[in-house]
């Protein structure tokens, strides 16, 4: 309770020592008759943070698909799409971006929970973690939503649809950077109840064993080069999608 | 000489027995009647006696993520709806075969019954899929009610098959297609964002190439609805035919 009355105290004193300085600064413009300066900088006006949420799938009681190593042994989706959520998450935090994941443990996360953070985070790009054993490299999703014009208050099943456009957008810069790590990519759409749910450029991101010409598909899973391969992939795309935001 | 008593004991014994005997005989009778009956009843056509025909599948491949046309001859029956599940079944069929670009175990025998229904009437109409109560045991509601329509249906049973009842033509409006597939075919279908919704999209994408007025297909699983094929793709949820996109 005093705490909370402390940091209203405090947030009153803050704003009143806000709004004097920008009187001052009001009053200084128009004695020097220069033009407008703001004063201090308002938080929303601060340089803008580069957040992406990373969502690694399934989790808790739900295992998702059944990944078979090549010892005999298996492993669940969620515990690979964990790893990998981890593995890029260090790696984007070392370029500067603010990551948000969805889980950071073996938890039950449902998917309307998973748009519901990924919405609070205002991202700039959210990554939905799969992995499967049937096809190739990476398959990346878009929402098969088709695009429409964003609305005051979406709806919730079908928000994505506005950002529908960037979301493509975001899968061209990841496509791109896959390939250029030597990784086989598939594009395509579908309906994925979390991901449809998102206000953010969004994409489900399923990672397959590599069976292009010359890998050994059947270590891919277990074989941390792979992983970071991937990750360093996605850690550059995101960078240059970061850099593609930056510019007007 | 013989007592009264046991005189008419014996009356008494005889006479059951004639009636017991004339009873059995008519029993026996009534089941000769109602075997043969069922006799006539039971199917006479054959698959084999439909003309061979050309049909068009859409065969998914997983390495890139598409769908590849394919024309094959094959006899198929004349019922739009026997006509369908022969079609898939025979797309399933190349599925389940060694080096299958998109291997699924199962074959044509997943699937159960293809349901042909006037759409728009129908989708707006939940008792089809929304009764999860079972009271009649697995299935039974939702198939019930899907037959209780002005169906053209399909079903396959060991060893015989259906009888072609003389259905009255549909009028030309769009058809929404329920594809009833079996628990063992969804149990065994590999996990993955991928895979899953190929085999949606190569359903969909195969039932409107033959039947173009199939515009909506929906899902069961052993006359239930499931939530997901294998983990992932939505089986809620009616997909447009056409494009092989699910309808929001
Ligand atoms: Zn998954």
């Amino acid at each position: 309770m005093n705490l909370l009355k402390d940091s209203q105290t405090s947030r009153t004193k803050s704003l009143r020592r806000l709004l004097a300085a920008f009187l001052l600064a009001a009053a200084a413009t128009l004695a020097a008759q220069a033009p407008p300066v703001p004063a201090v900088p308002q938080p929303p006006l601060a340089p803008p943070r580069f957040i992406v949420v990373l969502d690694a799938a399934h989790g808790g009681d739900d295992p998702g698909g059944s990944l078979t190593n090549p010892d005999g042994g298996g492993q669940p989706e969620k515990a690979f799409t964990l790893a990998l959520s981890v593995r890029l998450r260090s790696l984007l935090a070392a370029r500067g971006f603010q990551v948000i994941t969805t889980r950071e443990s073996d938890a039950a996360v449902d998917s309307d929970r998973r748009a519901e953070i990924a919405n609070r985070a205002n991202a700039q790009a959210c990554l939905s973690l799969h992995a499967a054993e049937t096809g190739s490299g990476v398959h990346l999703f878009a929402s098969s939503l088709s695009p429409a014009a964003p609305t005051r208050i979406p709806a919730w099943k079908t928000a994505q649809a506005a950002w529908v456009t960037r979301s493509l957008a975001l899968a061209g810069v990841v496509n791109s950077a896959l390939l250029q790590a030597g990784l086989p990519v598939t594009l395509g759409r579908a309906t994925l109840p979390a991901v449809d749910s998102m206000t953010c450029p969004a994409l489900a991101v399923e990672v397959a064993p590599d069976r292009s010409a010359g890998s050994n598909p059947a270590d891919s899973f277990i074989d941390p080069a792979y992983q970071a391969r991937i990750a360093e992939a996605l850690a550059t795309a995101l960078l240059e999608w970061k850099s593609e935001a930056r510019q007007p | 000489m013989i007592p009264r008593y046991q005189a008419v004991l014996f009356a008494i014994l005889l006479a059951a027995s004639v009636i017991m005997g004339v009873v059995l005989w008519q029993l026996r009778e009534r089941a000769h009647q109602r075997l043969l009956q069922g006799h006539d009843s039971a199917p006479t056509q054959a698959p084999q006696v439909a003309p061979a025909e050309q049909a068009t599948l859409l065969v998914a491949s997983d390495p890139d993520n598409s769908l590849l046309t394919q024309l094959q001859t094959l006899p198929l029956p004349q019922d739009p709806g026997s006509r369908a599940r022969v079609i898939l079944g025979k797309l399933l069929d190349l599925y389940a075969a060694p080096g299958a670009a998109h291997p699924v175990p199962g074959g044509g025998a997943s699937i159960a019954q293809v349901f042909l229904l006037p759409a728009p009437e129908l989708l707006s109409n939940p008792v089809i899929l929304s009764d999860p109560s079972g009271a009649e045991g697995r299935g039974k509601p939702a198939l019930s009610e899907v037959e209780r329509g002005p169906a053209v249906s399909s079903r396959r049973t060991p060893g015989t098959r259906a009888p072609l009842t003389p259905n009255p033509a549909p009028p030309n409006g769009p058809l929404l297609a329920v594809v009833n597939l079996t628990g063992s075919f969804v149990a065994s279908h590999p996990s993955g964002l991928e895979a899953e919704n190929l085999t949606l999209q190569s359903i969909c994408g195969t039932l409107h190439a033959n039947l173009p007025r199939v515009t909506q297909v929906r899902f069961l699983v052993d006359g239930q609805q499931r939530a997901t094929l294998a983990g992932h793709a939505d089986l809620t949820r009616a997909y447009l035919a056409a494009d092989a996109a699910p309808q929001p």
